[in-house]
């Protein structure tokens, strides 16, 4: 891990020259941070004055803020001024206006990721947003949607034709200060995916995105909006991978999700990022804000995540619970292996009448992979009737690896309830062994095993998602157990 | 030839030496009991046949269908038709019966040159063998032995060897914790599987099983050597004059003296 924080420190001096701004058919702008690269950003967004004072005013508090320690995460320190904050597909500048328009090249990327879009288009009923580095590059089905309605599209495209809508709501769950993360990102985002669905629409199909990060020492900084309007239901897949590279990358995303009266978000994670190798060299940094808002009475929003990837996740997807008997669900499953850390949970924040949260969290270490829990549930004096009910299990591979719990909880009206469990397991010899004797390999064993134990997490996930986490699972336990 | 040979086979466990010298020959359908006091070594016999790595051989010879069984590791063993019905089933929270089973059928039958069985005829199989030993269907769909009773969990064992068809089935004190219907139960599923293509060890320490299941020879076995076999007779001898009646003791009180 040193080396690669050698490497970053020998390009630390390097300042950000002005003059590139002609160099705009460039596939990345240099390397730093100031004010320069905001606005270069935003004027290669082409976008308008007042989101850039929006991103100004991100940067100018996040000089101030100072980077987060209390995660039980270790890391050489981070040199921001050694990042590419863009980096777009060398071939269009424009977002392309259909498939056809999208470099074959990368779409051949994404077959091999097993995200065929094209295919999707015709056949899966999934609406596919796919970012590569900082810019979509295809969003799939987004007409069909139209019809009903719906907005689906990538974040840049939402500025420039949905302003007041991207204007109403961003920034408005997760504020631009509300972390040192979530500020960088909001400085600097390039790119995304937005979702609006009207009111009383259901999404009749699953939308989906998939983040890439490509380019070498490049940041992704990607930006989510998802509105249900009253009445709407829309549920959202997000998959992220990224090649292997030995130096560490930064990906800071911030993800929004409001819903209002009756309305019902379920957003699924699988975080596939490159995790480093086996000596923990090289992967991704994941650490990203995720905040949803229960606006309206009745409303519902479900996280579910499957975290296999990333040298350190931390990351905290969250439900202000505001409306009435609003609902948030947060399913998690989080493995580390080899020297992946992660630090993940969930915070509810139960605000409105007979509010209910489910907290369901398990974690797997393997390797010397460290995996803590940490959980807030919050219920606030005027959250009369509020039920919370949490559970943390843990399952250790071998004797090396560590799993952590740290749940917080913080009452302030006594009509609430608030129930927590938590286990710690180990995959014991006899179980690996009763397998082998009925025909099954250790390697089999452990992974149905590991797959029992995830199985309350699996099965909130929508179906081709759970089955991809599955084999994301069996792959990163590889080589776990001798 | 025979199916099984066992040749002077000694074992440890740590630095204990449990099994000093064992002999036995199995052949094709017949049924072998094994009986002998606590601590005589019945179990870690069933456990070595079957591969478990906390037991270490060190000396001897298994021979099993003409090729050195002990080289092969516990589920290529179990891929060549060994069975073990444990003592002690283990459960695995969140696999479901049915998904074990499946997944436990289809690498034995890949493994003998068979084609996968898909999910309607893996059912159509599953719920003739559930018949067969008496089992509800529920308890396919829960997770393997997790929150079964003991009755249950030997039920089980059974249930997925009749499943897994083996040629060999080792069967390690299946009688214990059972009550006498369930017994029953259990013993009519284990002869209904018996066959000329089918050979039993059945390991037990009491007597009574075999009024069920009724073997073809008995062995005795103590302080890890086999030191009288027989006929069925042998187990109804031991019945009535007990494991003192030939000057055997059982080895803890032994050990405790």
């Amino acid at each position: 891990m040193s080396e690669s924080t050698n490497t970053i420190e020998t390009f630390a001096n390097q300042e950000y020259k002005w003059g590139f701004v002609t160099d705009i058919e460039a596939d990345s702008i240099p390397r730093g941070l100031n004010e320069g690269v905001v606005r270069l950003i935003s004027a290669k967004k082409k976008e308008p004055e007042w989101l850039l004072e929006w991103r100004l005013k991100a940067y100018r508090h996040w000089l101030s803020m100072e980077e987060p320690t209390w995660a039980n995460v270790h890391y050489p320190k981070i040199d921001y001024n050694d990042i590419i904050y863009y980096a777009a597909p060398k071939t269009k500048i424009d977002a392309p206006k259909s498939l056809d328009e999208v470099d074959p090249e990368l779409l051949k990327t994404y077959e091999k990721l097993g995200i065929p879009l094209k295919e999707r288009e015709l056949l899966a009923g999934v609406a596919v947003d796919a970012v590569f580095d900082s810019v979509s590059v295809a969003t799939t089905f987004k007409e069909k949607l139209k019809g009903q309605g719906i907005i689906f599209c990538s974040f840049s495209e939402a500025v420039q034709e949905h302003p007041d809508l991207v204007r109403q709501y961003l920034g408005s769950v997760v504020p631009t200060s509300d972390n040192f993360f979530a500020a960088l990102n909001s400085a600097v985002f390039s790119d995304g995916s937005f979702c609006y669905v009207p009111k009383g629409v259901r999404c009749p199909m699953e939308l989906s995105t998939y983040f890439r990060i490509n380019a070498k020492d490049t940041g992704q900084f990607e930006r989510t909006l998802i509105i249900a309007d009253e009445g709407a239901f829309v549920s959202y897949l997000e998959g992220c991978t990224a090649p292997m590279r030995d130096t560490n990358q930064l990906h800071a995303a911030v993800v929004e999700l409001v819903a209002l009266d009756n309305a019902q978000i379920k957003y699924s994670t699988v975080q596939n990022w490159y995790p480093g190798d086996k000596d923990g060299k090289g992967g991704i940094y994941n650490f990203v804000t995720k905040r949803g808002a229960c606006r309206g009475v009745n409303s519902k929003i479900s996280w579910t995540q499957v975290e296999t990837g990333s040298a350190i996740t931390w990351k905290y997807p969250s439900c202000l619970l505001i409306g009435d008997n609003s609902v948030g669900e947060f399913y998690s499953v989080a493995l580390t292996n080899n020297w992946q850390q992660a630090d993940t949970g969930t915070k509810m924040i139960h605000i409105g009448k007979n509010t209910t949260s489910t907290i369901v969290s398990k974690g797997i270490s393997a390797g010397h992979g460290q995996n803590t829990y940490r959980g807030g549930v919050k219920i606030l004096k005027s959250a009369t009737g509020a039920r919370n009910y949490s559970q943390c299990d843990s399952l250790l591979l071998g004797d090396q690896c560590g799993a952590h719990t740290f749940p917080y909880l913080e009452v302030k009206n006594t009509s609430s309830q608030v129930e927590h469990e938590a286990s710690t397991s180990k995959i014991g010899e006899d179980q690996i062994f009763y397998c082998r004797q009925r025909g099954i390999s250790t390697e089999d064993a452990v992974s149905m095993i590991v797959h029992g134990f995830c199985k309350e997490v699996f099965r909130e996930l929508p179906m081709e998602f759970a089955v991809e986490a599955q084999k994301l699972l069996g792959v990163s336990l590889e080589g776990s157990v001798g | 030839m025979a199916l099984l040979e066992i040749k002077d086979l000694h074992a440890r466990v740590g630095d204990r030496e449990i099994l000093k010298g064992i002999d036995l020959t199995v052949n094709s359908g017949e049924v072998h009991a094994i009986m002998g006091p606590n601590g005589s070594g019945k179990s870690t016999l069933a456990q070595v046949l079957a591969g478990r790595e906390l037991y270490a051989v060190t000396g001897g010879q298994v021979i099993y269908q003409g090729q050195d069984l002990l080289e092969l590791s516990p589920e290529d063993r179990a891929r060549a038709g060994i069975f073990l019905a444990f003592q002690y089933p283990v459960e695995i929270p969140g696999v479901s019966n049915m998904y074990f089973l499946k997944a436990a059928l289809n690498q034995v039958r890949t493994s003998q040159g068979q084609e996968e069985l898909d999910a309607m005829d893996f059912l159509n199989l599953v719920r003739e063998k559930m018949k067969l030993m008496e089992m509800d269907q529920a308890l396919l769909n829960r997770p393997v032995n997790t929150g079964f009773s003991g009755g249950e969990k030997k039920r089980n064992e059974i249930f997925q060897m009749a499943v897994l068809e083996p040629k060999l089935a080792i069967l390690d004190e299946t009688d214990s914790g059972l009550d006498i219907d369930a017994l029953r139960t259990v013993a009519g599923g284990v002869n209904a599987l018996r066959g000329p293509e089918r050979s039993m060890i059945v390991v037990t320490h009491y007597q009574r099983l075999l009024n069920y299941i009724v073997p073809d020879y008995v062995h005795v076995l103590s302080q890890g050597r086999i030191v009288k076999s027989g006929g069925k007779e042998l187990a109804l001898q031991l019945e009535e004059s007990g494991y003192a009646g030939l000057g055997i003791e059982d080895e803890e009180e032994a050990v405790a003296r």
